[in-house]
């Protein structure tokens, strides 16, 4: 029978081999310096859609992305063909490119200095040994436990049930050679309800590294299924200045449009609203943001950077106060600084919880918005302007009262950072940006 | 044989040492009962990008992507598999393992017989726009841009210039017989600029392209890119607070058309409507929208980023009328959902790469113009808001509420066209936005070949295009109240 183990690492050539090979064919051509990522990945998505099989979808993927310096000259190159001539062609690619392009006395491979030397086991891969078929039952559940719910639910998306694993090699000319596998499953569903000829979609999800981590498909497809039926009604809402709460699904948002505020190519470009922040108050007194890197299983975790460069824990802002950024050794040579071990990004950032809970947060907010929903991308990084479409429910005396749609809520994230209220308890452990549900006070919200 | 069946058999069959009988047999092992349709999708493209900051050309790079898809229909049912690896072993564990979806086990070996190669005369040339300039030309380029945004004016602070090409040759092998092959180019030149006074800085970016090669960037017009860039960051320094609520909106001509992609296209293609989760479901023939408007999409338009001259299943485009004088006519089509919704494919089956399924999407989605000059149209609004240009947009196509940001935008007071404001996300509801269109424009422009439209995780480029529109009630999230 068809059995769909997502063990990436079957192959015929090892990719430490040929990222040995590709380095020093960079060395022949005459690269100074060199560094390579080479990846294999493999998986299966399968979607059922009104108890039927919807699609079946297999995966396998291979990428090989090069940067070569000839002195302070770089070129890039990738492919997905790791044939010997494909990769001979990349590696020419990249030198040739190397050739136009200007010198940079901040280009270069990280300080060997700060590569990592550990490498200790964070428990990230563990392939799920599931037939098509079992994965098919799995989405079937899940699908009919949302479509039970509630006889409003009317319609469906469907669910789905996908499981990736794979691995990377990054190896560089300065002795760097890491050697990752991790994996990831999940079970989501997306279905509709409607009343009074207006209809509402939503969705749930898990996720996780481990299969037994996973929450169970009837709960994802019952909270899919309570998530569309409380929307049902949506009306609109007048033009309002309100506290809102952003709810835990939608708050990592704000952490995101932080990174990317605090990133080096934001900062070096002057076109961060955070620039010139460091050390300075930036979130109300009390705020925590830090990252762990190293959480076992964690979604984001990694215990080296996208150039070998050892991951830490740190606090990105302390009691609100901004203390760091987010900087690979490119960056950080710019800015005349030393890189956070962030090459590739966060990993596991953090929003520290408050007490109370997502019900205490509706109460401490006591009227006002609680928006569950933010679309389009109206999100300034240079000047922190903050302009989104929402959707979500309006709140009286700590309760919730109705649903709300087609509104728009902004402002300018300097100024709401700091008009943070609480952080919920309520913590959203699915991603990579981590937070509760999140109040802020006095938000201009556009409606009717 | 077309010239790019013979470009297509070379790149993508001859290296892995494949042929057309091979391809008969991989399908043959998918022909049973159970199974409508399938198709396998050959793909090569090559991709390079080279990025100029602080007035240098830092770094560039190059990708070579290939494989192909298999796809197996039957009845809902969809099975699909790719392989990087144009190889004949290869292709047939994609073929048996998208087949499983409908086949159990089995292995039958049925020949097809032969095909017929659509032919249908290109809407772009099939040259390689990689070649068509030096890479010291390229970088040259880059510079003459740079300068320009810099010589604007003393507030510029940073330049960011880039330009990609890509050379995409793709064939299709269907079990229906049908065989296609398209040499797609594509080029784009993006500026941003920064600028910065008094410690306020404001960014403003510009740029096009098409499905063309690099001649098309002449320095007329690539400085003006150049120009534009500069002149939106600079309108910024000086904006005010934008308002909060339902007002008129004037929307300017060309990209300001990301309204009709996001209010109206979506929520028409085929796949929502045949599962009636969009709000445009079951209202073919009724009256969605203002009798002046007509809204077409539009895949064949010469050289445009969103045309192609077959889409990613082989069929031809068209000009498919979405919306006439106000009547919902029509709904964008591949295959899989014409047949189930018993109509025509309609050239709008479309796919980020073999490595991802095809669905229908969009190609150049704009609205026919109308009867007024702009300037009557501003001259009528005693106080809106006239908005010219505009980042992003989204939509939720069950509920039809989208929205899309303005990226620089104007009050108007008075029938003039005062000052500018900040940026600022337009929410609506896409079924009835197009019935509160009071005016059109007689001004239809396209976008400049900037717009990349992403669904279901896939990203395919896409071009837009109006006239002049004044709508009379749209919500603008501003912050004064």
């Amino acid at each position: 029978m068809n059995r769909v183990s997502a063990a990436g690492a079957v192959m015929d050539v090892d990719l430490r081999d040929i990222a040995r090979d590709v380095l020093h064919l960079a060395e022949r051509r005459g690269a100074g310096q060199s560094e390579v990522a080479v990846g294999e990945s493999s998986g299966f998505t399968v979607t059922v859609r009104l108890g039927e099989v919807e699609t079946v979808e297999h995966n396998r993927d291979k990428s090989l992305s090069l940067t070569v310096y000839f002195g302070q000259r770089s070129g890039s190159a990738s492919t997905s063909d790791f044939s010997k001539v494909a990769i001979e062609d990349t590696v020419r690619a990249a030198c040739s490119i190397a050739r136009y392009t200007a010198e940079d006395p901040h280009a270069g491979l990280a300080d060997p200095g700060l590569f990592a030397t550990d490498f200790p086991d964070l428990d990230l891969y563990a392939p799920w040994n599931l037939e098509v078929s079992q994965a098919i039952d799995m989405a079937a559940v899940c699908e009919k436990a949302a479509r039970d719910e509630d006889a409003r639910i009317t319609n469906s998306e469907g669910a789905t049930v996908a499981s990736y694993s794979g691995r990377e090699v990054y190896a560089n000319s300065l002795a760097f050679l890491g050697d990752t596998k991790g994996s990831r499953h999940s079970v989501s569903c997306v279905v509709l309800g409607s009343r009074d000829g207006g209809m509402q979609r939503d969705y749930w999800y898990t996720s996780a590294r481990h299969p037994e981590d996973l929450e169970s498909g009837e709960r994802v497809g019952r909270l899919a299924a309570q998530r569309v039926v409380r929307r049902l009604g949506a009306q609109r809402i007048s033009t309002r200045q309100c506290p809102v709460m952003f709810e835990a699904p939608v708050a990592g948002s704000l952490l995101g449009h932080l990174v990317g505020a605090l990133r080096g190519p934001s900062l070096y470009r002057r076109a961060s609203f955070l620039l010139g922040e460091l050390d300075k108050p930036v979130f109300s007194p009390g705020i925590r943001i830090h990252e762990q890197p190293h959480l076992p299983r964690g979604t984001g975790s990694a215990v080296y950077d996208a150039e070998g460069v050892r991951t830490r824990e740190r606090d990105l802002v302390s009691d609100g106060t901004l203390a760091g950024y987010v900087l690979d050794a490119y960056s950080a040579r710019k800015l005349g600084m030393v890189t956070t071990g962030n090459a590739g990004g966060v990993r596991n950032l953090i929003l520290e919880p408050g007490r109370l809970d997502f019900d205490g947060l509706l109460k401490e907010m006591d009227t006002g918005l609680l928006v569950t929903e933010l679309i389009g991308q109206g999100v300034n990084t240079v000047t922190g302007d903050y302009s989104r479409g929402a959707a979500g429910f309006w709140v009286e005396n700590g309760l919730i009262q109705s649903p709300v749609e087609e509104f728009t809520i902004a402002g300018n994230l300097k100024d709401m950072y700091k008009k943070i209220v609480q952080v919920g308890s309520d913590v959203d452990m699915r991603g990579n940006l981590r937070t509760g549900s999140v109040l802020i006070d006095d938000i201009a919200v556009a409606g009717s | 044989m077309t010239d790019s069946l013979v470009l297509a058999k070379q790149t993508l069959l001859e290296p892995g040492g494949l042929d057309e009988s091979d391809l008969d047999r991989v399908l043959g092992r998918l022909a049973h009962p159970d199974i409508d349709y399938a198709d396998m999708y050959f793909q090569y493209a090559r991709h390079e990008s080279w990025v100029l900051e602080e007035g240098q050309v830092k770094n560039g790079s190059h990708n070579i992507g290939q494989g192909v898809g298999v796809r197996v229909n039957s009845g809902e049912k969809t099975g699909f598999s790719y392989s990087d690896e144009l190889q004949l072993k290869a292709l047939t564990e994609a073929a048996d393992a998208a087949g499983t979806i409908a086949l159990r086990g089995r292995n039958r070996t049925v020949s097809a017989a032969g095909h017929d190669a659509v032919t249908v005369e290109p809407v772009y040339t099939d040259s390689d726009p990689i070649a068509s300039l030096e890479d010291s030309a390229k970088i040259s380029l880059l510079e003459r841009v740079e300068a320009e945004a810099r010589k604007q004016d003393s507030r510029v602070r940073e330049v960011i210039v880039s330009l990609s090409g890509v050379h995409e040759v793709v064939m299709l092998v269907r079990s229906d017989g049908q065989m296609a092959s398209d040499v797609r180019p594509m080029v784009r030149l993006n500026v941003t600029v920064i600028v910065e006074q008094n410690g306020r800085r404001e960014q403003g970016s510009a740029g096009g392209g098409g499905r063309r090669d690099y001649r098309y960037f002449s320095d007329r017009l690539a400085l003006g890119y150049a120009r534009e860039a500069a002149r939106q960051a600079l309108v910024n320094l000086d904006a005010v607070d934008a308002p909060a609520g339902t007002m008129k909106v004037v929307l300017g001509p060309g990209w300001p058309g990301v309204l009709l992609h996001e209010a109206i296209g979506h929520g028409l293609e085929g796949d929502f409507n045949r599962k009636g989760t969009s709000a445009f479901s079951g209202r073919l023939g009724e009256k969605v929208a203002d009798s002046q408007c007509t809204v077409v999409d539009n895949g064949t338009l010469p050289h445009r980023r969103g045309s192609l001259t077959v889409d990613d299943e082989g069929t031809p485009t068209r000009n498919t009328v979405l919306i006439e004088n106000g009547i919902l006519k029509g709904y964008m089509q591949d295959v899989l959902n014409a047949r189930l919704m018993g109509v025509g494919p309609t050239g709008n089956g479309r796919r980020e790469s073999y490595a991802h399924l095809p669905m229908p999407r969009m190609t150049n989605t704009y609205m026919l113009g109308g009867g007024h000059a702009p300037a009557e149209i501003i001259g009528t609004v005693d106080k809106g808001l006239y908005a010219v240009n505009f980042g992003g947009g989204q939509v939720d196509i069950t509920s039809g509420k989208f929205v899309f940001s303005a990226s620089e935008a104007y009050l108007i007071e008075h029938g003039k066209v005062t000052k500018p404001v900040r940026g600022a996300t337009l929410i609506g509801n896409g079924p009835d936005v197009l019935t509160r269109v009071s005016m059109v424009g007689n001004d239809l422009e396209f976008d400049t070949g900037v717009g990349t439209c992403g669904k279901e995780g896939q990203a395919v480029p896409v071009g837009v295009g109006q006239p002049t529109l004044l709508v009379d009630e749209l919500t603008v999230g501003g912050v004064q109240i």
